[in-house]
């Protein structure tokens, strides 16, 4: 399957390894995903802010870049949050010519935008090539591994744009299941990181975080998955002062799911371990994930 | 220009009417009118971006942009000359800076603002891809600034029109600057040539050009022969 991808600012910055990792997963199960030849940052600051619609340019426009520069009627991204915002953003313009009429007049000598694109988040993608399929390409069984899938907002909230069941989802339990690991459910999968309140209001963050790492080690978990770089920062980098204003606070690793699934289809190199905060080695060294 | 009759059109010079033959450029058709410029005006050629200018065309109401050396007047046209833009530029040095962190986010953090309008690439007469340039910009991608904004002559229109008081140009220059510094390798040919340079190898030459009069300088640049040279290939 050939499918054009958003990568997304973060993606080609501080979460290279998130492309990365989903990019070989992708090739080893026959995804191509292909770069849009041009983009621009998907509008999240804004967009979801806000009806002003200057600010629904940038999702629109990429969706645009989509439909007419490359003909395709679908647009994959791995980020949860730029998901989010061009999936709002389409069904904004789609539940309301009026406002699509605008957007559009406003671009004028760009091209129209008429509605015709799919945002997709990745998890919908490879839940598209099957867990049989998956299972097959797996060389090294994630087995006595416990992750704890963390969607947060974004894959679920508002309802309409929810890639799963929006209070239970369990799409990437399935995935990493096929993949050999233990699957460990905790209340908080749905809760929100903090977002960009870790600029504003830093402590929130910080107590939401050890509220959800300490939920996921009671549960028995290991490691963290999810899909979204804002809340891997919050979740994963936050942890250091978690640490330092709660003595006894155990650290846990944080990934992003196609990071284990790159190791579990034999793809470590691709993995990106080392570019973690909290480096997840010794842990996969331990279950015999990895050599040492 | 023909000697009887020459088409005449009406063009608003900052609001008053005048009359000025068909077919000249904005700038000359203002100096037909009377102004003299002093600044806001450079090379006449396109190349030194020195003459931004705004207009509006008779029964539109979109305000358009252009160089006043390279865009025709046309009748109806409401004029007004840009002297200067006076756009934010930081000062740094370059030998300084940091390659491997994105300090155009640090300078410039207003490139952060830019909710992807388009405006800027909308007013730019060299025709860049200005937003997408700012776009990699924020992902600290120096290459990419580098290649989409080779080509700006940096006459500041897209500053002049952004809503975010994004300063386009001067971040591009930046990013062009880091790159060539410290991204972009030294092309081994060209370390030859200084060397020979520096050693002596065409003072003989350039001794004889400068001993030549302006006659026989034209002559002689006239009948050189250009190398031919083929892509990537290095001259002897
Ligand atoms: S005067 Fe130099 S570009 Fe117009």
């Amino acid at each position: 399957m050939k499918i054009p991808y958003f990568p997304g600012c973060t993606l080609k910055a501080t979460a290279k390894s998130f492309e990365v990792s989903g990019i070989a997963v992708g090739k080893e199960l026959g995804i191509e995903f292909v770069e849009m030849p041009r983009w621009n940052c998907c509008g999240t600051v804004y967009s979801l802010a806000t009806d002003d619609l200057m600010h629904q340019l940038a999702p629109v426009r990429n969706l645009a870049v989509v439909e007419s520069d490359m003909e395709e009627n679908r647009v994959v991204s791995f980020c949860s949050m730029c998901y989010n915002t061009l999936r709002q953003a389409n069904n904004l313009v789609i539940n309301d010519p009026e406002k699509l009429k605008t957007i559009n007049e406003f671009m004028d000598t760009e091209k129209d935008y008429r509605g015709g694109v799919e945002p997709l988040h990745l998890l919908q993608v490879l839940g598209e090539v099957g867990t049989k399929e998956m299972e097959k390409r797996v060389k090294k069984p994630l087995t006595g591994l416990k992750l704890v899938p963390y969607y947060g907002c974004t894959l679920v909230r508002p309802e309409d744009v929810s890639i799963d069941d929006p209070r239970d989802p369990s799409i990437m339990e399935e995935i990493m299941k096929a993949m050999g690991a233990d699957i460990i459910d905790i209340e908080y999968k749905t809760e929100c990181c903090g977002s960009y309140q870790t600029i504003t209001n830093r402590d929130a963050v910080v107590e939401r975080t050890r509220k959800i790492i300490e939920s996921a080690r009671e549960a028995g978990g290991d490691v963290i998955i999810l899909s979204c770089p804002l809340c891997d920062f919050n979740l994963e980098d936050r942890q250091r002062e978690v640490r330092e204003k709660y003595h006894g606070f155990i650290e846990m690793p944080v990934l992003y799911f196609t990071q284990l699934m790159a190791l579990a289809m034999g793809l470590e190199d691709k993995a990106g371990f080392e570019g973690n905060q909290i480096d997840p080695r010794p842990l996969l060294e331990e279950r015999g994930l990895l050599e040492g | 220009m023909s000697e009887n009759k020459e088409k005449m059109i009406t063009v608003y010079i900052m609001g008053k009417a005048y009359e000025v033959p068909f077919g000249l450029t904005i700038m000359k058709a203002m100096e037909y009118a009377g102004y003299r410029f002093i600044r806001g005006s450079g090379c006449r050629a396109g190349f030194c971006g020195a003459c931004a200018t705004v207009y509006r065309n008779k029964g539109e109401y979109k305000f358009q942009t252009a160089l006043a050396c390279q865009a025709t007047a046309e009748d109806g046209m409401y004029l007004a000359q840009l002297p200067f833009v006076p756009a934010n530029r930081k000062e740094y040095d370059i030998a300084m800076i940091n390659p491997e962190k994105n300090v155009l986010s640090e300078y410039y953090p207003e490139i952060n603002r830019c909710v992807s309008c388009n405006t800027c690439t909308k007013s730019c007469p060299q025709e860049l891809d200005v937003m997408y340039y700012i776009q990699a910009a924020i992902r600290g991608d120096y290459g990419e600034v580098s290649k989409l904004s080779f080509d700006c002559i940096q006459c500041g229109l897209c500053a002049a029109r952004c809503p975010a008081e994004i300063t386009h140009y001067h971040v591009a220059q930046l990013a062009r600057r880091i790159y060539g510094k410290y991204h972009l390798q030294i092309p081994e040919h060209l370390l030859k040539r200084i060397e020979d340079i520096d050693a002596g190898k065409f003072d003989n030459e350039i001794g004889k050009l400068k001993k030549m009069g302006m006659k026989e300088l034209k002559e002689e640049y006239t009948s050189r022969t250009i190398e031919k040279i083929q892509r990537g290939e290095v001259t002897q």
